[in-house]
């Protein structure tokens, strides 16, 4: 944690502790420890001279921002308009039953997967589509999303 | 070149040294690999590697950039393009200039294009577009293309996104010239007046009106801010401008900043776009490298510099105050106007914002005259549009049309019609802010312009042109929208707020086969309310696509309230069957299945529930003995 604070800290400044970047500061913590936790934030506030009220706010505001810790693979299903009348919701379905995830939890319990929607990636021509980690699947049915599921335990359990 | 040698001399050499070596290089065939979001996803990237990796091993020699009096002699030009807009048929590559495109791309058929096209001049016509039996292995002659009329996108897929010179020698950077040393700011806010742009982000406000009223402003500091928070599901064109062709994004700010004489500019990003983010960055700095942007542009007093902030995830950061406070570093809520942005907008300055398309434009005015922009489109929306064309259509992508072009035109000329032989039944303009047309004859032959749109109550919005076939549900389609809205709701106005969430509680009901006609009326007077009280655009539009299908598609909600079933959505959906001859009762099907909807016991035959089934296909892959048959497609 300490190092984690540390690193916080030079984030910071490396924006120069100005306000106005609030944002762009939250966006760079959070591509490295993937959310953002209690501690950093009321850092980031300490360190920008402002209200921890007004870090929270905006961090609570923007849906990229997660409070919470997240899996070690980010997999987002698109469900705006194109992949809607696609059938994207069955995609999502299908890989909500097989990571065991129910209610708000959208993280799997052995930690290894965090299952989140978004509104459009605009590749909108290759409806539906999913990114995990980032990289964009086109063109995905539910069995193809729980092949690169398989695959991914199976590569995780090789390299344990 | 130095920044602070450039002159305006500078800047002819420059250009005619640039027009000189694309002049040459046309004499060259280049490879043009589209690395737009959707080919990279079908992996372009490793196509452009391969070409790259095969003509090494081939000891071909192959150009950076362009090719220069000094090179020596080479015998190709490998590029990455940006988006060519056919994104269904990537990945794309361009070989010029045979003008050949192919289609589908693979990494291992890289090979066999640097053999045979290439080196051979002949053409595969297995990568080769065809339809009904004929093959079109140029671009331009594809019925998705020939319909076409692509001025703000015609360099994005023909050029190196990243590749300034290539700009440069296209005429870029040649109407900021004018602008900075012949023509006064008054001069330029007229000349976009007369050209009659209006914003192309949404409502269609003239992109002149505001910029002449930013002008009159006196303040000392005033901002440009371009709004790429393209955050309508379904539209994606100003990604692939930004993507495809930055440099005509900073330019089109540039000229703004002379026209308003403000000194800073910033771009806001989606998030979701990191591709369009970084290009605009390498754009940025090369630009200032070359002393077009920074202090003293061209040795002129004129100074600009350009910020490229990324969204975080929030729609309603597409209003422009909302926006603005974004930039400033706060939560994205819009606040009451007036006064509005063009006198109170970033940091309580005046500020001009337009959104990307907008600003590619103005680039294109400056350079080809009022006169040829106003013999584009309609009297009162000259110019072209991009639309993205998505939904049960055949051929979807990114299209540019000229504005009044009609929806007939677009959906069945450029779209090639509806998938799989189905009914065409409507198509949803702009978005979560705009309306449904129906299939009728006077709403097929409407003009996709400004003005008409707003009659119908449907409006351009951003661009995103979803079609649905006879299989989709409007209600559905509603309430999907609806969702959307409550889900972005800022939350700052009460109306939006609560408003939105009984609306769509109310359509959960309908589509529940629970409601009943009251529901119908309580709908229309909430969207009527919501729509007259709402703070800000994304609160008073929330309602359209509620409206217009209430208003044109009233059927289909009369038979979820009324006879309590719909047609659509209540019938049978197609899903597998297990033929219990050949079932042993193994139960990998069970276990295999992500919904549980598969029972049985072992050894006995099993049975999937139509109602549980996500038609997934699981068990039909899984089964050993060949007894599960996959649902038709339906």
């Amino acid at each position: 944690m300490e190092q984690q604070l540390k690193r916080v800290r030079e984030i910071a400044s490396s924006y120069e502790n100005d306000p106005a970047n609030l944002i762009a500061i939250l966006q760079a913590i959070q591509t490295e420890f993937k959310y953002l936790s209690e501690e950093a934030l009321t850092l980031v506030a300490q360190a920008l001279e402002i209200s921890p009220a007004r870090v929270f706010s905006v961090a609570t505001f923007y849906e990229n921002f997660s409070l919470e810790a997240k899996g070690r693979h980010i997999i987002r299903v698109c469900t705006g308009t194109a992949c809607h009348v696609r059938k994207s919701q069955p995609i999502y379905e299908a890989l909500h039953q097989e990571l065991g995830l129910s209610g708000k939890h959208c993280t799997s319990p052995d930690g290894l997967f965090t299952l989140e929607t978004v509104a459009c990636l605009g590749a909108c021509g290759l409806a539906p589509v999913m990114t995990v980690d980032g990289e964009v699947h086109a063109k995905m049915t539910p069995e193809a999303a729980l092949a690169l599921i398989a695959d991914i335990r199976e590569k995780e359990g090789a390299a344990q | 070149m130095r920044q602070n040698q450039l002159t305006r001399e500078n800047f002819h050499v420059f250009q005619a040294n640039a027009k000189n070596a694309l002049k040459q290089s046309r004499t060259v065939t280049s490879v043009l690999i589209c690395a737009g979001t959707g080919c990279i996803a079908g992996g372009s990237l490793k196509i452009y590697d391969n070409i790259k990796a095969e003509c090494e091993s081939r000891g071909i020699a192959v150009y950076v950039g362009l090719k220069h009096d000094s090179d020596a002699e080479k015998s190709l030009h490998v590029k990455m393009s940006g988006c060519h807009g056919f994104c269904e048929m990537g990945p794309l590559v361009h070989i010029e200039p045979l003008g050949i495109m192919y289609i589908h791309v693979k990494p291992e058929d890289c090979h066999e294009i640097i053999e045979k096209t290439i080196l051979g001049g002949e053409i595969i016509d297995r990568l080769v577009y065809h339809l009904d039996g004929t093959a079109y292995p140029k671009q331009e002659d594809i019925p998705f293309y020939k319909k076409q009329h692509r001025v703000v996108l015609e360099n994005c897929g023909r050029s190196d996104a990243e590749d300034m010179e290539e700009y440069i020698a296209k005429d870029g950077y040649a109407a900021f010239e004018k602008a900075l040393f012949e023509m006064s700011d008054e001069e330029i806010c007229r000349t976009i007046t007369d050209s009659g742009l209006r914003g192309r982000g949404g409502g269609g406000f003239p992109a002149g009106k505001k910029w002449e009223s930013a002008r009159k402003q006196t303040a000392e500091q005033k901002y440009i801010v371009c709004n790429g928070d393209e955050g309508d599901p379904g539209a994606f064109m100003d990604r692939s401008v930004m993507e495809g062709n930055p440099h005509s994004v900073l330019e089109g700010m540039m000229i703004a900043g002379l026209a308003v004489g403000a000194s800073e500019g910033y771009i806001y990003v989606r998030a979701e776009y990191p591709l369009a983010v970084s290009r605009l960055k390498t754009a940025i700095e090369k630009a200032e490298a070359f002393g077009l942007l920074g202090e003293h542009v061209m040795g002129t007093g004129f100074s600009f510099r350009i910020h490229v902030n990324r969204g975080a995830g929030a729609f309603v950061c597409g209003e422009g105050s909302a926006l603005t406070a974004s930039i400033e570093g706060n939560r994205g809520m819009p606040r009451v106007k007036p006064p509005r942005t063009v006198e109170h907008g970033l940091w309580a300055e005046p500020t001009v914002l337009n959104n990307v398309e907008t600003f590619a434009n103005v680039p294109l005015i400056l350079r080809n005259g009022v006169d040829w922009y106003r013999s584009i489109g309609t009297p009162t929306s000259p110019g072209t549009k991009a639309f993205a064309l998505t939904g049960n259509v055949v051929n979807t992508g990114l299209i540019e049309v000229p504005m009044g072009t009609t929806i007939r035109e677009v959906v069945f000329d450029i779209g090639g019609g509806i998938r799989n032989g189905k009914k065409f039944k409507a198509v949803q303009i702009g978005g979560p802010s705009g309306g449904a047309t129906t299939a009728s004859r006077e709403h097929l032959d409407l003009p996709l312009d400004f003005d008409s749109l707003k009659g119908i109550g449907a409006m351009i919005g951003s661009g995103g042109l979803v079609v649905m076939d006879e299989d989709t549900c409007m209600v559905e389609v509603a309430r999907f929208f609806m969702r959307f809205t409550q889900n972005e709701s800022c939350g700052k106005c009460v109306p939006c707020r609560e408003g939105t969430k009984r609306m769509l509680e109310i359509l959960d009901r309908i589509l529940d086969n629970k409601g009943s006609l009251e529901d119908l009326d309580l709908l229309e007077e909430l969207a009527d309310t919501i729509s007259h009280t709402a703070l800000c655009g994304l609160g008073q539009s929330a309602c359209k696509p509620v409206q217009s299908t209430l208003k044109y598609f009233r059927n289909e909600y009369l038979a979820h309230v009324v006879d309590h079933h719909c047609p659509i959505c209540n019938r049978e959906k197609p899903h597998p069957i297990i033929d219990a001859e050949k079932c042993k009762g193994c139960g990998k099907c069970r276990r295999n299945c992500p919904a549980e909807a598969i029972t049985g016991e072992t050894k006995q035959p099993h049975a999937i529930d139509g109602g549980k089934c996500i038609n997934c296909g699981a068990c039909v892959q899984n089964c050993p003995f060949g007894a599960i048959t996959a649902a038709k497609e339906g």
